[in-house]
């Protein structure tokens, strides 16, 4: 795998720079070469919020995405800004819950999943990306479930692991919606 | 030996490479996007004894680096590109004293307040001087978090060894991006005797106590100033002879080579393996020494036969590329490309210009 990239994009709050550290973080676990780089404008809460992710056998070229294999989206204006930075045959990944319109394009793959709804069900919105990244794993192989399930004990302070089922659950939750 | 790898933040592993490197005192005065350098100074330096001091202003912050310096004692400051304007004053001042102290400039796009996105437009004035007289600043420029790890360390033992500034220079990517680090579990920090510094009567190695020292830039008189600044200028040759640092990717055989520094290198690596792909062969030399300039590093890849042309890009209006054609010396066309404002070059544009200059095309080095 070289150069495997995705885009998180939604709002600030909804959890999209920590997921996109999550699924680098299980990534490295694996031993592969990752990069993560987040949008840093004057963001806040409610704002628009984003992050790019790299993962490679290689070392990364570039860890500016302007060509993704995958695009998650949780809201309606990062979905018309960054479809358009998908690769042709790239793979679309949306919260049905909060956007209510279609792609444009035709030469992509494309995933609608209420996650907004899966995370409310887990008891914290933060949850909606990571069911997310469960479809892309599940889709496209990037990352194993065993390394981010071990990558979460490593990397979370012990007073957060009681939160890691609920994680591995969103992510179960996600992997069913993979085409 | 190296220890596990781990994710981090451009900016925390710079601060946390500074304290390897055994710095104990920090200086400095948030601006975005390089606040997590101070961030992790604040939480780290109240745990291990060091000094944080969160100054009143860029340019107080830049006079305590000057202070710490003169006692002996290893030091930093972080901005960027405004704060970096703030501190000239206090950098020219080290300069003229001959202190070592390690400033990081984490640019982003200017003139003026300009905006909070990745820039290289600091070029000029990190390698040129930036502050009043002839001095000049080493200028490290790292391009992967690892570098940044590696070379902040490596920029206090120079500082130390030339009796001069290092300045560390990255970007809002680089600053804000995260990757993994291995960090050693032992630094190579080089200890140099300050037998010059400003310590008071301080007692020496051998129990005996030291005269008062003074440290300053200041010489009134014409012919004292003047043998000062040969003083300088013999430094700076040396420095010229054995610092100039540079990496070089697939130069062998090239057809085009790019020249590029930090993000512009990573993004010109996809653009490298792209251009084979379409069976043109590219290759880089990337400074990792903006000053001292890894010039003939560069003259000795444009005398390769295979060399048509040369590509520099940048996220400015063309300034390192001034020090590319000094190189190249009119061998070789030398052609540009560059983005502003906190825009990045996608590997499209650049691949586009390759293959024009590939098929011989006139290539104008205008801005896109």
């Amino acid at each position: 795998m070289i150069d495997f990239s995705v885009i998180l994009a939604g709002f600030g709050g909804q959890g999209i720079l920590s997921a996109g550290k999550m699924a680098a973080e299980a990534a490295l676990y694996e031993g592969k070469e990752v990069s993560w780089f987040p949008s840093y404008g004057p963001e806040m809460r409610g704002g628009t919020a984003n992050c790019s992710v790299v993962i490679s056998d290689e070392p990364i070229g570039s860890p500016v995405v302007n060509d993704a294999d995958v695009v998650i989206c949780l809201n309606q204006p990062s979905m018309e800004k960054f479809e358009k930075q998908l690769k042709p045959g790239g793979l679309l990944i949306i919260d049905s819950s909060l956007i209510k319109i279609q792609p444009t394009r035709d030469d992509i793959k494309f995933v609608a999943m209420n996650a907004s709804d899966i995370a409310s069900e887990l008891g914290a919105m933060t949850y909606a990306p990571i069911s997310m990244i469960g479809c892309m794993a599940e889709a496209t192989g990037c990352i194993k479930r065993e390394s981010f399930e071990k990558s979460l004990y490593e990397i979370l302070p012990e007073r957060r692991h009681h939160m890691i089922p609920n994680n591995l659950a969103a992510w179960d939750k996600g992997a069913e919606f993979a085409v | 030996m190296a220890q596990k790898r781990v994710l981090m933040k451009g900016n925390e592993v710079i601060a946390e490479a500074a304290i390897r490197a055994g710095c104990r005192n920090y200086f400095g005065y948030p601006i975005t996007p390089q606040t997590e350098v101070m961030h992790y100074m604040a939480k780290k330096m109240v745990q291990i004894g060091g000094n944080f001091v969160q100054a009143e202003s860029e340019l107080a912050a830049i006079n305590m680096v000057y202070g710490c310096a003169a006692a002996g004692f290893r030091v930093m400051t972080s901005s960027s590109s405004p704060g970096i304007s703030l501190k000239q004053e206090g950098i020219s001042y080290i300069a003229g004293a001959e202190l070592p102290a390690v400033v990081v400039n984490i640019v982003r796009g200017g003139p003026g307040l300009g905006g909070i996105l990745p820039a290289q437009g600091d070029y000029f004035q990190a390698t040129k001087g930036g502050g009043h007289g002839d001095y000049r600043n080493i200028v490290i420029a790292p391009a992967s978090v690892q570098e940044l790890y590696e070379l902040t360390v490596e920029a206090f033992n120079l500082a130390d060894k030339y009796r001069n500034l290092v300045m560390i220079m990255g970007d809002g990517t680089l600053g804000q991006m995260m990757e993994p680090v291995a960090f050693r579990d032992e630094e190579p920090i080089a200890a140099v005797e300050k037998p010059w510094a400003a310590c008071g009567r301080c007692k020496t190695a051998d129990g005996s106590v030291r005269p008062h020292n003074t440290v300053t830039s200041i010489y009134i008189d014409p012919d004292t100033l003047e043998a000062k600044n040969r003083e300088l200028q013999e430094k700076y040759k040396i420095i010229e002879e054995n610092e100039p640092r540079w990496d070089e990717v697939n130069v062998e055989d090239a057809e085009v080579i790019i020249t590029a520094f930090s993000t512009c290198s990573r993004i010109s690596r996809n653009v490298i393996r792209q251009a084979a792909e379409m069976g043109i062969k590219v290759g880089m030399v990337r400074p990792i020494t903006l000053w001292p300039f890894p010039s003939k590093a560069i003259a000795k890849v444009a005398e390769q036969s295979s060399v048509k042309a040369f590509l520099d890009v940048e996220l400015n209006a063309g300034q390192m590329i001034e020090d590319v054609r000094l190189a190249v010396n009119g061998t070789k066309p030398v052609y540009f490309h560059g983005r502003m404002g906190g825009n990045l070059p996608t590997q499209k544009e650049i691949l586009d210009k390759i293959v024009r200059i590939h098929n011989g095309e006139k290539v104008e080095g205008g801005i896109v």
